[in-house]
Formats: structure tokens, C-alpha cells, sequence
């Protein structure tokens, strides 16, 4: 049987990777001078199951890579070798060689051999350096198959325990017979008397006499898993008959055959042992089959914990008995069964509304796997700064959806460096201000309605408000007298074109601003926000809806459309009062609501829709926030609320400003959900428009 | 029909016969689309507006789910507007583009039949003055001394879809 | 057909070993650690035990060691699989009470014709 063992490569990468983030992170929380057993067992794992993982799946080069840092390791977990800096970067440097490695193996790349050469052999170096090596045991086989030998006597005495390890003589025998004829005596002078008998030792022993071509090699392998469970005599029996008998002491040989052969299968150390080969074809059978199935990119996979996989099946149960029962229903349905009819969808509405929570679930993930990444930046971005910082981090086990959390990654690995290189200071400085020398960075996340929040917090010199307003003025941004709140000076940061990186380096001068930022988080529909306090600090929020998928909408009617709105961005609905209108110069409209003015969104105007009514009185005014900016939009009538799936409309169309996206309701239709933000923002243009051309006039 | 009997049709079809084609009536000509484009034939029903589009584009419907803009042809083309009667349908179509491909419908005033076109008995369209660009029509068939204009959807929808309401003012050219 | 118990931590060692079994037409359950394999092992009665040995929470000498002092598996085959660098490991999964082991890296077709071997 032929098995295609490149179909289980995607679940090998995906866990190896993982493996590699765990070995970082424990790597991170070494301290050179004193051995974390726990931590080194954990990393020891990992690299362990790497190695044997990708020898299986006939990845040689990650194998023989994985060999020279477990052995390192293995060295550091017996307390052979101590935990130094040096180690422990050289072990940071080699996990991410391969991190490279697999990366480039999964989408069929080349690998840098050049880089991987490098670091093996600085591992290698290190590994020779002070403590024994292992290689050398390695390196002696001592097996002279000559051919003047025509079989083998074989003493086979197995110990009285031989069966407590699950092993069978029988089975032995057999085996051996594989290799050649046999005459076997069995010798019963040991077995007690039939009252003493104890079934569950071995009390017989065996003469076999072997003929053919066998090697040594190979029968002493047939006994390898019972060579310490008995005593084993070896004679050769050559041409010549008798003479000559060369015995042989079993025990350690077999270990030095097993150390040799699929140890380095590369190295010129290879005997011309029949066993060896069967190890050589496997190498080359499953490169070949590696190369042959390239595994462009990643498949995007999940890892779903068991006990989702069972909520749902428990749930997909549920829908199935209701359905069933409806069923009957339906086979003799008469009115006075309406009653049950009822219950009956009711319990369908209740189980299907379950089960769509729990399919979403599935997609959630805790945004540990984003965080897990900044132990290693903190560690690498402090050192080449000359900083000391200290990195908290809480709520990581707050969940969002796989996609959100994929591309949040970005924007909050720029966040972070910011903070680490413009927003924490030196040690010299943070002293002279009186502040502990080394610098914190908190990332948190919490979940607050249907919004996940994440925050980068700092305790470094804050924005600096007065070089902020200057760069500002000067890349035209603002006007020189213009006067602004110290929050509207910290939102210019967002403002495109804007950097305010005095040298740019290349820790967070990238030639991405935070205006990049910004638009990668306002694509997900989320918003970020800056507080910031002179040398106390800043805080970066982070807003997210928790999945890209589906949304807790409010139908809104609006002439004979359905439009929904995100209820997320929904703060208040009210009906209008014709005293608050405010017409403004050019035809705009504002709404005074308690102390503010919010500009009027009429979307038959921005839509270009035949409206129902256009009497504001008669209709309701839906006060939605985009953006951080408020506004009320007037609809015709509040229809229900309810969750609503996300369709694109660029799959077949294109992108529609103003609008989100589209979903489909109960009753087959489509109806669009409005881009609050993009309304808003669209709004506000519009009033400003209004006003410059009234102004002008 | 197997897939095998399938497959010779198809070939045959592009050797000899040339290939078969849907045809639609519009204002009192008959257009053509190539068969093997067309996913569906449905009659006109509601449909939800998008707002700041053009007018051809009369909005989205669902089809199993996905969302699919439809198009009125007649506006497309500026020929004069009819109300939609028992005999307007939707043809829903596969456009392909550079990044893929759409799925969209277009209204036309009935469908007709099909024909098969050789590719050899097909004319180079001349220049229509007024009435629709010659960009969007792939050739003139004849068919019974009828002439069927067969469009080049691909280019048709997708610059339908790339423009912008302001731009509505040059879909002629 | 014979019940196979495999352990593995590694989701992909497990699949492989799994889906190898399986199509040989063994019964397979399997087990993400030493833990797992106990509270299996004890739910049901199986003919033969393939288990990793660097597992977290519990290795699998440990797992030997506890399988053998229940009573349906004093006699039952427990074959490691085991890296070459495991030499320590194989003589002291041997006292643990290991009938043998696989050297991994290992592929299918070696897997099977073990296990064959061992059950006959």
C-alpha cells in the first residue's frame, strides 16, 4: 500500500508554526544563567516534534536544521549545557530561519540555503564548543558481513518477564524464519511443575539454527526489542563449518546501528547496511512528492477546539428532530394543530438563530495569536534602540474573527513601533524626568458590545503637541492661526501625508503613516483614536467590529426601499422636531439636539431616491456616530431589528459609496447597508460645499 | 446528451457550424450573446436601486444569494424607454474581466432564438453613427437574411460597470 | 479487526499514523497526550498501543508505565515512536514496559508492516 503522505503536510506546517511562536515566546521568557526546565522541556518539544515531523514528511532540511538545535537543547535540558545570551539569540535566530524555511517549503520557494548554512553552522559551533558532542557516538559500525558466513546459531533465552512488555517468542521466531530457514529447539527444562506454573512468565528458551544469507545486522535486529528481556547468543556459522564461532555481546550494538542510520542520512557515515536503504528511498520518495504538490500560499485553515465542533452537532440534532416534527405536522396538517405549527417554528427560529451563532464562533479566534508576535519585536526593537522597555499585555484570550484579526496585524505592529521608538524614551531621559528607566508597553483587549477594543498603551513622552502643529502648518494641513483643541492636534497624526518622525528610522519610518493605518482599520469598520498626555504617555483605541461576516442591523424604510443600518453605530432615534431644524446657508440642514448641531443626512438627497415624504416632521431621525463624528439620518419609518449577513457588492458590481455592502432579507430581496462613516463624511463635505458656495454668493 | 456528445457538439460547433448564439429583441433589432455566456433567462422583478449609479443600472437582485446588478439595455444604449411588459426578461449573464468574472443581467425587450453563427459568415460592424458604439459589437451575423448584431458583453458590461454616474454622458462614444 | 490506540501530539504525526491505520483496516482511536491515552485506555480495551514520547502534560513513558499496571493491558504490545536521538529513551521505555519501537522518521508503509508484525 502506497499512502500520499504530503496530504497531511498542511496540518504539519500549520502546527509547526505554531511550535515555532511557542519555542519564541518561551525563548523570550529565558533568563541566561538560570535553566527554566519547564520552559526548556517546552521548546525541547517543540523543536522535537518539528524535526520529526518534517523527517516523516521528508523534509530533510528542516530534519537535519531541527537536529543540531534539539541536540543543543537536549544538552540544556540534562543540565549539560547552561542557558547564555548567546544561546538563547542563537536559538531566537534559528527559530526564525525556520519560520523561513517552512514558508518557503509550503509555497514551493527556494529555500536561502545560504542563511540556513549560516546559522546551522553557528549552532554547530556552539555545540562543539564546550560540551561533549554527540556526533561522535555516532560514528562506529562495526559490521563485517563476510561471505564466508552460511547461517547463524541462535541461543534465544528469554527472561521470565518477557511477557509483561507484550512481546512474543512466537512472533520472534517467525520473524527470524523470514530471514533463511530454521531449526528450532525448544528447550522445556526450565518450565516448573504444571501446579507452579505461573501463565504469565516465560520459562522456555530456544536453539535456532539459521540458515541462508542473513546478515548479522539483521537478525540481531530482530531481536533488538527484546535484547534486554534475554539472554541472546549469536554464532556465525561460516563455510568452514565450526570454526571460528564469533560471539557476539548483543546490547550495545544495536543502539549504534540505530544512532547511525537514519541519524544523518546525508553523512558520508552511511555503512552499506541493507537497513539503511529503505531510510535513503523514503527521503527521496517524499521530496518528490513534496515537490510535486505545491502548496501555493496557505489553504486558510482553522483550528476549531472539539467542544464548538460538538455545540454545533448538538445543535445541528436539535434542527433536525424539529424539522422532523414539522414534518409530520405537515403530513396531516389540520387547523386545530396550529398551535403547534407555531411552537414548532418558533423552536426552528430559536435552534437556527443558535447554530448561526455557533457556525460564527467558529471563526473567532483569541487575539493571542496576533500578540504573540510583539515578545519578539518588544525584545528585538528595545535592544536596537537602546531602550528598556517592559511589555504587558492583558486580555488576550478576547476573541475575533480570523479575518479581522489577520489584517489587524499590520496596523498594530506599526502602532507598536511607533510607541516603542517615538513615544518611549531613553533611560537617561525617562530619569531625568524622574520616571523608571525602563519604559512600559500594555496592549489590552477587551470586547465592549459588539466591538472588540484594543488598546497600545505607553508611558513615554506623549504626543508633542506644539512639533504636531508645526508640521502641520507646514505640510499645509492646517492654517497657521488656526486654533484647535489639544485632541484635534493629536487626530492630525491620522492626517495624510503627516509624519512626524524627526530622523526617520528604520524601526518606524517605513514610508507608512498613520494615515495607512488609519484606512486599513477604517476598512475593517473599525476607527482608532489617540489620547495623549506630555510626558505621562499615550494610548492608541482600536475599535473593531468582531467579525466581517454578519451585523446586528436596524431596518430603516426609506421611500420603497429597506436600507439597514449598523446598529453598532447607532446612538439614538428620535422623532423629529421641527424647532430643532436649523436651515443653514446653501440648503443644509441641522438638528439642534441638546447642545449640538448635527448635520441632517437626507438620503434621498445623497441616494437620489424619490422620497416618500419629505416633510422632516413626518419622519424619524436616526442619530448615528461614524467616525467619531455625529450625524442624523432621516428615514421615513424604523422597521425591525435584526442580524443581517454581509454580502459584497463589488463581487459582481463595484464598490458604492455610501454604501457598505448588501445582505439578503427573510423575503429574498436585497436591501443595501449603509456605510455610516462614509455618510457622515460624505455629509459634512456636503454642509462645507453648501456653506463655502454660500459664502462665495 | 453525455458529456462526450457534449464535448463534439461544442467542437463541432466551432469548426463548422461556428458558435450558437441567444438572441434578444431591443427596439426592433436582434442582438445576439454568445450561448455558453448565458446562466439564466428569468422574467423581471423587483429589483433594489443603488444609489449614485447610472440609470441603466436599475439595481441588484439576489440570485441564490450572490448579488447580481442588472442592466437595462435600452438605457445602455439611449434608445427610448418602454414600459416593461409580459415579454421583457432578464438574461443573466458571465462577464469575464481582468480580475475574474461577474455575473450580471441584462433586460432586453423578449429573447428570440438561437442560432448557430459561423465565425467565417460574420461581418466587421460598420460604423452605426448614433445608435450603439461599435466597440461593443463583435460582428454582424446573417441568419435567414436577418441581421443579428452580436455584442462583445465582456466589453459592453464591464465599462458599464466602471462608470461613474458623471460619466454617464459619453457611454456612446 | 484490532483496535489500534495511537498518541501523538502532533496533529499531523496523529493524522498520518490515523489515516495509515485506517486504511489497513484497523479500528483507530487516538489521543493527543499521555492523559488523554490513560482515560481512553481505560474506556475501552484496545490490542495495541503506538505512542509518542515527548507529549506534554504526560510523556510517554509515563503512559507506559500506567498501562501496564492495568490489568487489560499488562500483556498487550506498546510500541514508541522514537527519534534516533531518543536512544536514553528506548531502554527506558523498555523498563517502562515497552514491547518496541518505530524509529521515526518512519513512513507509512514501514508503520504497517510493524504493527503487522507485532500482531501477527
Amino acid at each position: 500500500m502506497s499512502i500520499d503522505i504530503s496530504q497531511f503536510l498542511d496540518t504539519f506546517y500549520e502546527e509547526s508554526f505554531e511550535g515555532l511562536d511557542t519555542m519564541e515566546t518561551e525563548l523570550l521568557g529565558l533568563n541566561p544563567g538560570e535553566a527554566d526546565v519547564e520552559s526548556i522541556n517546552t521548546i525541547f518539544r517543540a523543536a522535537h516534534s518539528i524535526k520529526g515531523g518534517s523527517g516523516t514528511f521528508g523534509l530533510m532540511n528542516v530534519a537535519d536544521f531541527t537536529h543540531v538545535l534539539e541536540t543543543l537543547l537536549d544538552e540544556m535540558r540534562d543540565g549539560r549545557r547552561d542557558v547564555t545570551q548567546l544561546a538563547v539569540d542563537l536559538m531566537l535566530a534559528s527559530v526564525d530561519v525556520l519560520r523561513e524555511m517552512l514558508t518557503a517549503l509550503r509555497s514551493s520557494e527556494e529555500v536561502d540555503v545560504v542563511r540556513v548554512t549560516e546559522i546551522h553552522d553557528q549552532l554547530e559551533t556552539l555545540l562543539k564548543g564546550d560540551a561533549p558532542s554527540v556526533e561522535d557516538v555516532a560514528v562506529e559500525t562495526p559490521v563485517k558481513a563476510s561471505p564466508s558466513i552460511v547461517g547463524w546459531n541462535v541461543s534465544f533465552k528469554p527472561l521470565s518477564h518477557l511477557f509483561k512488555t507484550g512481546n512474543d517468542p512466537v512472533r520472534i521466531i517467525k520473524e527470524l524464519s523470514e530471514l533463511g530457514s530454521i531449526k528450532a529447539n525448544v528447550d522445556l527444562s526450565a518450565v516448573p511443575e504444571f501446579d507452579l506454573l505461573d501463565p504469565e512468565e516465560c520459562c522456555l528458551s530456544w536453539q535456532i539454527e539459521l540458515s541462508g544469507g542473513a546478515t548479522e545486522e539483521q537478525v540481531r535486529d530482530v531481536f533488538a526489542w527484546v535484547d534486554e528481556d534475554c539472554e541472546l547468543i549469536i554464532d556465525a556459522i561460516t563455510s568452514e563449518t565450526i570454526l571460528e564461532p564469533e560471539t557476539l555481546k548483543v546490547v550495545p550494538v544495536p543502539d549504534a546501528r540505530d544512532e547511525a542510520v537514519p541519524l544523518e542520512p546525508e553523512t558520508p557515515v552511511i555503512t552499506p547496511v541493507a537497513e539503511t536503504k529503505p531510510v535513503k528511498v523514503v527521503a527521496k520518495k517524499s521530496v518528490a512528492v513534496a515537490a510535486k504538490n505545491p502548496h501555493a500560499a496557505e489553504s486558510g485553515s482553522i483550528r476549531v477546539g472539539i467542544d464548538k465542533i460538538d455545540a454545533l452537532i448538538n445543535m445541528v440534532g436539535e434542527l433536525v428532530i424539529t424539522q422532523s416534527m414539522l414534518n409530520q405536522l405537515g403530513e396531516d396538517f389540520t387547523m386545530d394543530k396550529v398551535q403547534r405549527l407555531q411552537e414548532g417554528l418558533d423552536e426552528l427560529e430559536q435552534h437556527t438563530r443558535e447554530l448561526q451563532e455557533n457556525v460564527m464562533q467558529i471563526r473567532m479566534l483569541p487575539i493571542s495569536f496576533s500578540f504573540n508576535r510583539f515578545p519578539r519585536l518588544v525584545h528585538d526593537l528595545s535592544s536596537k534602540l537602546n531602550k528598556k522597555i517592559e511589555l504587558k499585555m492583558s486580555g488576550e484570550n478576547t476573541e475575533l474573527d480570523k479575518t479581522v484579526m489577520e489584517k489587524i496585524g499590520d496596523p498594530l505592529v506599526h502602532l507598536v513601533r511607533n510607541s516603542l521608538d517615538h513615544g518611549i524614551e531613553l533611560p537617561e531621559e525617562r530619569v531625568e524626568k524622574g520616571k523608571p528607566e525602563t519604559g512600559v508597553l500594555h496592549l489590552n483587549a477587551y470586547h465592549q458590545g459588539g466591538n472588540i477594543v484594543i488598546e497600545i498603551n505607553d508611558d513615554g513622552a506623549g504626543l508633542n503637541i506644539d512639533r504636531i502643529r508645526e508640521k502641520a502648518i507646514e505640510k499645509g494641513i492646517i492654517g497657521e492661526n488656526d486654533s484647535l483643541s489639544d485632541e484635534k492636534v493629536h487626530e492630525l497624526i491620522f492626517a495624510p501625508g503627516f509624519s512626524t518622525a524627526e530622523v526617520v528610522s528604520d524601526v518606524s519610518g517605513r514610508g507608512v503613516g498613520m494615515d495607512v493605518v488609519k484606512r486599513n482599520i477604517r476598512d475593517l469598520g473599525g476607527i482608532v483614536e489617540v489620547k495623549s498626555k506630555k510626558d505621562v504617555g499615550s494610548t492608541f483605541t482600536i475599535r473593531l467590529p468582531l467579525t466581517l461576516a454578519i451585523l446586528d442591523g436596524q431596518l430603516v424604510r426609506l421611500g420603497d426601499e429597506t436600507y439597514i443600518i449598523p446598529l453598532v453605530s447607532i446612538i439614538e432615534s428620535l422623532q423629529i422636531k421641527a424647532g430643532n431644524v436649523n436651515s443653514i446657508a446653501g440648503g443644509a440642514e441641522l438638528y439642534k439636539l441638546r447642545e449640538e448641531y448635527l448635520p441632517i443626512i437626507r438620503l434621498h438627497d445623497v441616494f437620489e431616491i424619490t422620497p416618500v415624504n419629505t416633510e422632516l416632521i413626518n419622519g424619524l431621525l436616526v442619530v448615528v456616530e461614524g467616525d467619531g463624528k455625529q450625524a442624523g439620518i432621516f428615514v421615513d419609518d424604523l422597521l425591525g431589528q435584526q442580524q443581517v449577513v454581509i454580502k459584497s457588492l463589488e463581487t459582481n458590481y463595484r464598490k458604492v459609496d455610501g454604501v457598505s455592502g448588501a445582505t439578503i432579507l427573510g423575503d429574498g430581496t436585497v436591501a443595501l447597508i449603509l456605510d455610516v462613516a462614509g455618510l457622515v463624511a460624505l455629509s459634512r463635505e456636503r454642509v462645507k460645499i453648501l456653506r463655502n458656495q454660500a459664502a462665495v454668493a | 446528451m453525455n458529456m462526450i456528445q457534449g464535448l463534439e457538439n461544442n467542437t463541432l460547433a466551432e469548426n463548422s457550424e461556428g458558435n450558437q448564439y441567444l438572441t434578444f429583441l431591443l427596439a426592433g433589432e436582434e442582438y445576439g450573446v454568445d450561448i455558453l455566456r448565458v446562466q439564466e433567462i428569468k422574467g423581471w422583478d423587483h429589483v433594489t436601486m443603488i444609489p449614485n449609479t447610472p440609470d441603466y443600472i436599475k439595481g441588484v437582485i439576489n440570485l441564490r444569494g450572490t448579488i447580481v446588478p442588472i442592466i437595462d439595455l435600452r438605457e445602455r444604449f439611449s434608445l427610448e424607454t418602454i414600459p416593461y411588459g409580459i415579454t421583457t426578461v432578464v438574461i443573466v449573464l458571465r462577464v469575464n474581466s481582468d480580475n475574474g468574472s461577474r455575473i450580471m443581467g441584462i433586460v432586453v425587450d423578449a429573447v428570440s432564438e438561437v442560432y448557430n453563427i459561423s465565425d467565417d459568415s460574420m461581418k466587421q460592424a460598420p460604423d452605426f453613427g448614433q445608435a450603439i458604439s461599435t466597440d461593443f459589437v463583435m460582428g454582424l451575423g446573417t441568419v435567414d437574411d436577418k441581421m443579428i448584431i452580436v455584442l462583445d458583453i465582456d466589453h459592453l458590461l464591464n465599462s458599464s460597470v466602471l462608470k461613474k454616474i458623471s460619466d454617464q454622458g459619453d457611454i456612446n462614444s | 479487526m484490532p483496535t489500534i490506540l495511537a498518541v501523538d501530539d502532533s496533529a499531523s504525526m496523529r493524522q498520518m499514523v490515523t489515516f495509515t491505520l485506517k486504511g489497513a483496516g484497523f479500528n483507530v482511536i487516538d489521543a493527543v497526550d499521555g492523559i488523554d491515552a490513560l482515560d481512553k485506555a481505560k474506556k475501552t480495551k484496545v490490542d495495541l498501543v503506538l505512542t509518542d514520547v515527548n507529549m506534554p502534560r504526560m510523556d510517554g513513558i509515563s503512559l507506559i508505565k500506567e498501562l501496564r499496571t492495568l490489568p487489560n493491558y499488562k500483556f498487550i504490545p506498546i510500541l514508541m515512536l522514537t527519534t534516533e536521538s531518543g536512544t536514553g529513551k528506548k531502554s527506558e521505555g523498555k523498563s517502562a514496559g515497552a514491547t518496541g519501537w518505530i524509529v521515526k522518521p518512519f513512513n507509512p508503509d514501514q508503520l504497517l508492516a510493524t504493527i503487522k508484525k507485532v500482531l501477527g
